[in-house]
């Protein structure tokens, strides 16, 4: 395996191993967190004593990290680059070389922002949203260089993701195999290019917006200085109106892959395939008008408040129709439940939670006594958790065989779900209280407020629910490197699934078929009575009518 | 290569799909930046009066210099259809030095500006001015480094099986032009 490889495969594994030792980073911070909340001021095991400004880069290089570059390089660059090209019937992603230089961007920037660690005053602290006038002005952080390089790995990242885009989208529209239609995309593929549109239409003012902040920091412009008739609200705007979008930039692809999951374990055509396509799309472009339900009480005119409630709960109508078109699919099934479909279903349980708590967020009323509390951090740990690791963990366990050509266990992985699914939980169901109580994000003591101290007990359990979810990831990382090796040599098709990519050599060989394949047929024909088998690969011809 | 660019669905060149996709990225960054300006000018004052210190005339030359860029461009993106090899390095060579001559006109008005005292930190509108302006001339400068590899593509006769780049880096070209377009009345008008 060439380290320099303009192999979509490779470079899918690539984005797949930073992204996962980014996680073990991001994750790590957690441990921190969580116990300078639960017994502020003493020392962490295995760390030491944590300042209230340390606490502050902490909390701000978690966020970052889980969003650019956990959920970002996972879901859409590894998930994208490994299937798009074998699901749609290509040899490779249109723009081999750019794609390279893709990852090596992405690369660029992890080194980035790794060395913003290092450097004097630390990495950023003002937050993963980096709101101005904070960040604006090195003093008011204490923070200088961390914070130039911050922007600077995000400005790296995102001309990265914006080369894959350019890439994943001109594949899907120009690479596509005879006989693949757009309306016999497997439905994960058009998850991946309808988060690539909204990543490459939302994040154009950000990277604009992040340019006037390095600006305002190094060039002395007053962009988001009030005291220069600037306006620290114009960057809230800025980077929400890409931040939503981003949201659905990760979570698409996680539900593509639950979507990809649910059929071949239920043995069942999808319920409503293009009604699901219809509604991707809808919710895409709704994305684009409800960025500032994030800023009910920013400051900015209150009568934008009502329109931005209702565009959000509106955008709500397209997602719960495609979570009932997955409970439809499992309705009456023969579901088997294999790592795959458990990871799947604790998905779409999850994220269900995460999604009627946003109703309530996105109310302004309601978003008045609860915003900037941790009811928010519980709302969006259930989308983003359940998005990201759940449907994460669900791919991995799924295409495993396919990227690595071995089984994975099932018996740890099982566990691992099992585990992760119960203290995933135990950590976040009690944050919505504690956050209903009234305790504040991003503060490093609770103890420090009269009225927080009686919720200390729960604070005290989360923080041991969260420690144990960070040890369930030990199967997953013990099954992950031991399968890679070890694990027993899988076939073509182990999971007698319908999509191509299973019809090519597991893992594939360097342009993937053996010969061009030819799509005769829609991607969920399962239990078709149209064969004596319950599944129908999409290149299988057409059975001769007899007359 | 060879097999991405002959294989195409759609009857589109795969480079052409992809170089539109570029620009369609491209808009919202500067979309989001004169957006910025708009709105933070109409809720503040004095803007006006900011404005009328900059150097209008030498902004109106700057737009002739670069739209007639964009016509060079064109002409060269001719030449490739007609088979001109000569034409169609003239006309790079023209869009070059009309792309410098850009830049260093635009590299002169900055001088005067910040010789009187009008610094990117000397208020909010030379913020944006500093901001929209500077962000263009770097989209110039990296379409005249495309044009020059073109160009020096084009003068050692490697250019032959890529020609079909000139059209995409014409495109890109007249997206730059056309943001100017936007920015010289905002900026130098209003």
């Amino acid at each position: 395996m060439k380290i320099f490889s303009t192999d979509h495969k490779t470079i899918a594994k690539q984005y797949l191993s930073l992204g996962l030792f980014w996680a073990i980073v991001g994750g790590l911070l957690t441990h921190l967190m969580r116990w300078q909340l639960a017994y502020p001021d003493t020392e962490v095991p295995g760390w030491g004593f944590i300042a209230p400004d340390f606490y502050n880069m902490v909390v701000t290089m978690h966020g970052t990290i889980m969003v650019f570059f956990v959920a970002m390089p996972i879901l859409l660059a590894a998930f994208g680059n490994f299937l798009i090209p074998l699901m749609i019937g290509a040899q490779d992603m249109a723009f081999p070389r750019l794609n390279r230089l893709s990852f090596w961007v992405f690369a660029l920037a992890s080194a980035v922002l790794l060395a913003s660690f290092f450097v004097p005053g630390g990495a950023a602290s003002a937050g993963w949203t980096g709101y101005p006038p904070l960040s604006a002005k090195a003093e008011y952080t204490g923070v200088n260089w961390g914070l130039n390089l911050w922007l600077l790995a995000l400005a790296l990242e995102f001309v990265s993701f914006l080369m894959g885009g350019i890439n994943f989208l001109t594949t899907t529209i120009n690479l596509r195999a005879p006989g693949m239609t757009f309306f016999r995309l497997p439905l994960i593929v058009w998850m991946q290019i309808t988060a690539a549109v909204l990543f490459m239409l939302s994040v154009g003012p950000l990277i604009a917006g992040a340019v006037m902040l390095l600006m305002d920091r190094v060039v002395g412009t007053t962009f988001y200085l009030p005291e220069g008739g600037g306006q620290p609200l114009l960057w809230q705007h800025l980077f929400w109106f890409f931040g939503h979008p981003e949201v659905y930039v990760i979570l698409l692809p996680g539900l593509g892959i639950v979507l990809e999951i649910m059929p071949v374990f239920s043995r069942k055509p999808i319920f409503g395939y293009r009604p699901i396509i219809y509604s991707t799309i809808a919710a895409g472009m709704l994305s684009f008008i409800v960025w500032a339900h994030h800023q009910f009480l920013s400051g900015m005119d209150p009568r934008l408040a009502m329109p931005f409630s209702i565009t959000t709960i509106v955008i709500s109508v397209p997602f719960a129709l495609i979570v009932f078109a997955m409970i439809a699919t499992l309705w009456r099934a023969s579901i088997s439940f294999p790592t795959p479909m458990l990871f799947a279903i604790g998905t779409l349980s999850i994220f269900i939670i995460g999604g009627l708590t946003g109703i309530f967020n996105g109310s302004a009323p309601v978003d008045i006594y609860i915003h900037d509390t941790y009811f928010v951090v519980a709302h969006f740990h259930y989308t983003l958790f359940s998005a990201t690791f759940f449907a994460g963990f669900a791919g991995l366990y799924y295409w495993f065989p396919k990227m690595f050509g071995h089984m994975m266990n099932e018996i740890l992985g099982k566990i691992h779900f099992w585990l992760t699914f119960i203290f995933f939980n135990a950590v976040f169901i009690p944050m919505h209280f504690v956050g209903l109580g009234g305790m504040m994000r991003r503060i490093a003591n609770p103890m420090q407020y009269d009225f927080l101290q009686p919720l200390q007990p729960i604070n005290v359990f989360i923080t041991v629910a969260a420690i144990f979810l960070l040890l369930s990831q030990i199967p997953f990382v013990i099954n992950f490197l031991w399968s890679l090796f070890r694990g027993r040599v899988a076939e073509r098709n182990p999971r007698q699934a319908n999509t191509l990519e299973w019809t090519a050599l597991s893992p594939p060989l360097h342009d993937n078929f053996e010969r061009v394949p030819v799509v005769y047929r829609s991607p969920y024909e399962y239990s078709s009575p149209e064969s004596p088998e319950d599944w129908l690969p999409q290149d299988q011809p057409p059975a001769v009518a007899q007359s | 290569m060879s097999r991405s660019e002959s294989l195409t669905m759609t009857g589109i060149p795969t480079g052409k799909v992809g170089m539109w996709w570029f620009l369609a990225s491209e808009i919202p960054v500067f979309g989001g930046l004169i957006a910025s300006y708009v709105v933070v000018r109409l809720g503040s004052g004095g803007w006006s009066d900011a404005s009328s210190h900059l150097n209008f005339s030498l902004a109106l030359a700057n737009t002739f210099v670069l739209l007639t860029s964009s016509l060079t461009m064109v002409l060269a993106f001719a030449a490739v259809e007609d088979r001109k090899p000569k034409r169609l390095q003239l006309n790079l060579l023209l869009t070059l030095l009309l792309g410098l001559t850009f830049l260093m006109i635009k590299g002169f008005e900055y001088a005067g500006e910040i010789g009187h005292g009008f610094t990117p930190g000397a208020g909010i509108f030379w913020s944006f001015y500093y901001g929209m302006t500077g962000l263009h001339a770097l989209h110039v400068l990296g379409g005249i480094v495309v044009n020059l590899i073109l160009l020096v593509a084009a003068l050692r006769g490697t250019l032959k099986p890529n020609e079909h780049r000139v059209e995409l880096a014409g495109l890109y070209w007249h997206f730059v032009d056309i943001v100017w377009i936007f920015l010289f009345p905002l900026l130098y008008l209003a």
